[in-house]
């Protein structure tokens, strides 16, 4: 009960400092600049077909180069949801015991762990809720203005969430450990070290290289978040998408199991846990 | 007090058994014994770096002991139902600023699980007391540091808890505002509620307090009521024409000679006596007796300034042997 209190404190802060209308905002214009951008794509196919006497004569079949645009468009969209995240909730703790902010609510009769779920929670709506309209957004000038819909988007949408989620996850058992600073620090080279190892597994299966796949593979078990984004990348596109394009930094030929899935949501509520019991000892 | 309560099955206010907090090699607190009966106003002091918030925050659950043990009105500290009637006004005081004084009240009291009902009641109520009730609507950010105290006073006091925990509850108040804290106080003795002040004001601790406590180095060194740990207690200077060793040693068998001085024009002396002003008169008697010119005699009754400066002061000088 009292966890659904901090959750709703959580939410009202977002609000009364003006984050949510910020992001809102900024989000609303990348949507503009997007649906602009799709419009010059669809404008340089009808003056390409124009030209060639509408014989069809492109190098890439149009469902390939719009899933390409949905793909450019996605991609942002974990990113940024990745991004805010992690700013979000960096100092959700951690800056919280530092102000003294928490000294008059942990002395009342709530226990810990309630403190660390509700802001989870907290998180967790907003980053869904963000990530679902964004998408819906992109989705929706794709089908409107480029008269292409995505497979399998619910899905997508879900693995978007699960990779801010994980992030999410590993931000806030941070600002249970360190102070504000050092956990942003922590959490961005963890981030960049996870997408790095995604880029250095995708070079080593173009190579055909073990030791670059293992290195991808031991990063996204450290930090599971890119080869989430690698899977959601890989179920919204078509097969033919897939198999021309070939491993790329926005999606891959061979994506996470089922199993990498599994791995992921245990991974969230592992750490969650663990930043419970962690905060749990902690002196104020 | 204490002994009809725990005849009549009164659970003490709070209660610790050897309450120690060590943080890495820094010992915080190093052994804290005390009980606080309910409806006494206890106060509690000490040097800077003493032990006093940590103490305190071992006794609200902020801070996990690292031995010996304690009960908040009967209940065991650490556990949540134990802060159930307790207010809590921290030192360090900062709410979340975005919220108005209502709003801020309305959390705190859902966090006490308070009922709607009781929470539409105790808010104005509250606001009243700290006299916040004319900013009610206005953002926590808009108000000064006073201001957010007197919020904080709010926050301890809105579930009529039976025993609070004030630290250092005036330290960014005006002398209104102080006096305001101190008759807040005093009505909540008389209404029988059991209030636990860290202070370092001695002037305020000693008008309000039934009971002192003072901590230095982690450890209390001293437990007892302001009257009676001040009885006694006075310091006398004696202004004489002569002076020698000898009339000292025999003088000291009344009280404590805490410094003699000597001059052209005769020698001052002054002791501590912890029998009042019967020690005046046999002392004049000593140093007629071995013909010292007594020329005046001062007496002034100690201060819990003067008893806190000595207690901190004797610690120190018995720990670094200076």
């Amino acid at each position: 009960m009292n966890a659904f209190l901090i959750t709703r404190l959580t939410l009202q802060e977002a609000f009364r400092r003006k984050m949510i209308v910020a992001v809102l905002f900024l989000s609303a214009v990348f949507l503009l600049l997007y649906g602009f951008g799709f419009q010059l794509l669809i404008d340089d196919f009808s003056t390409f077909d124009r030209q060639r006497g509408g014989i069809p004569g492109r190098i890439l079949p149009y469902e390939v180069q719009a899933s390409a645009m949905v793909m450019l468009g996605l991609y942002t969209v974990n990113f940024l949801a990745g991004i805010m995240t992690i700013f979000a909730a960096v100092g959700s703790i951690s800056a919280e015991v530092e102000s003294g902010t928490l000294h008059a609510i942990l002395s009342k009769p709530l226990a810990r762990w309630e403190v660390v779920a509700g802001k989870y929670v907290g998180f967790l709506i907003m980053i869904a809720i963000y990530v679902s309209l964004m998408v819906g957004g992109v989705v929706l000038i794709s089908t409107t203005i480029g008269d292409y819909t995505p497979p399998n988007i619910i899905q997508g949408t879900a693995l978007i969430v699960l990779v801010a989620t994980i992030l999410l996850s590993l931000t806030i058992l941070g600002s249970t450990v360190f102070a504000t600073m050092a956990n942003g620090i922590v959490v961005f080279m963890l981030y960049g070290m996870a997408l790095t190892g995604g880029l250095v597994e995708q070079i080593g299966t173009a190579l055909d290289n073990d030791t670059m796949v293992r290195i991808g593979v031991g990063t996204s078990i450290l930090l599971p978040s890119d080869a989430m984004w690698k899977l959601a990348s890989y179920v919204v596109q078509p097969a033919i998408a897939v198999n021309l394009v070939g491993p790329n930094p926005f999606g891959t030929s061979n994506p996470p199991s089922s199993f990498a899935v599994q791995y992921a949501i245990g991974y969230c509520v592992m750490l969650l846990v663990a930043a419970m019991l962690v905060f749990r000892r902690r002196d104020i | 007090m204490s002994v009809s309560d725990a005849l009549a099955g009164v659970p003490p206010a709070v209660q610790t058994q050897s309450l120690r907090k060590i943080y890495r090699s820094n010992v915080a607190v190093d052994d804290l014994s005390i009980s606080v009966a309910q409806g006494e106003v206890f106060g509690f002091l000490g040097p800077n770096g003493a032990g006093k918030t940590t103490s305190v925050k071992m006794l609200t659950g902020l801070v996990k002991p690292s031995g010996g043990s304690g009960t908040l009105l009967g209940r065991s500290i650490g556990d949540k139902s134990s802060r159930k009637q307790v207010g809590f006004l921290p030192e360090l005081f900062r709410f979340h600023d975005w919220l108005n004084a209502v709003e801020l009240l309305d959390m705190h009291g859902k966090l006490y699980g308070m009922a709607s009902a009781e929470r539409a009641r105790r808010i104005p109520e509250v606001l009243e007391l700290v006299g916040l009730i004319d900013r009610r609507e206005d953002r926590l950010r808009t108000y000064s540091k006073g201001m957010q105290q007197r919020a904080g006073l709010a926050q301890a006091l809105l579930h009529d808890p039976l025993l609070v925990f004030l630290d250092e509850p005036t330290s960014a108040l005006d002398p209104i505002g102080r006096r305001q804290v101190r008759d807040i106080i005093l009505a909540l003795k008389s209404q029988g509620k059991t209030v636990f002040l860290n202070s370092h004001l001695l002037s305020e601790v000693e008008m309000v307090c039934d009971r002192v406590a003072v901590m230095n180095h982690g450890k209390v060194v001293a437990v007892g009521p302001v009257g009676e740990l001040l009885r006694g207690q006075l310091v006398v200077e004696f202004r004489v024409g002569n002076w020698n060793k000898a009339i000292e040693e025999e003088v000291s068998a009344f009280g404590t000679v805490e410094s003699v001085t000597t001059g052209d024009s005769g020698a001052s002396l002054i002791l501590t006596s912890l029998d009042g002003e019967n020690c005046v008169p046999p002392i004049v008697n000593c140093l007629v007796q071995h013909c010292v010119a007594v020329y005046g005699v001062t007496t002034e009754r100690k201060t819990l300034e003067d008893l806190f400066i000595d207690l901190v002061d004797v610690g120190d000088r018995a720990r670094y042997g200076r």
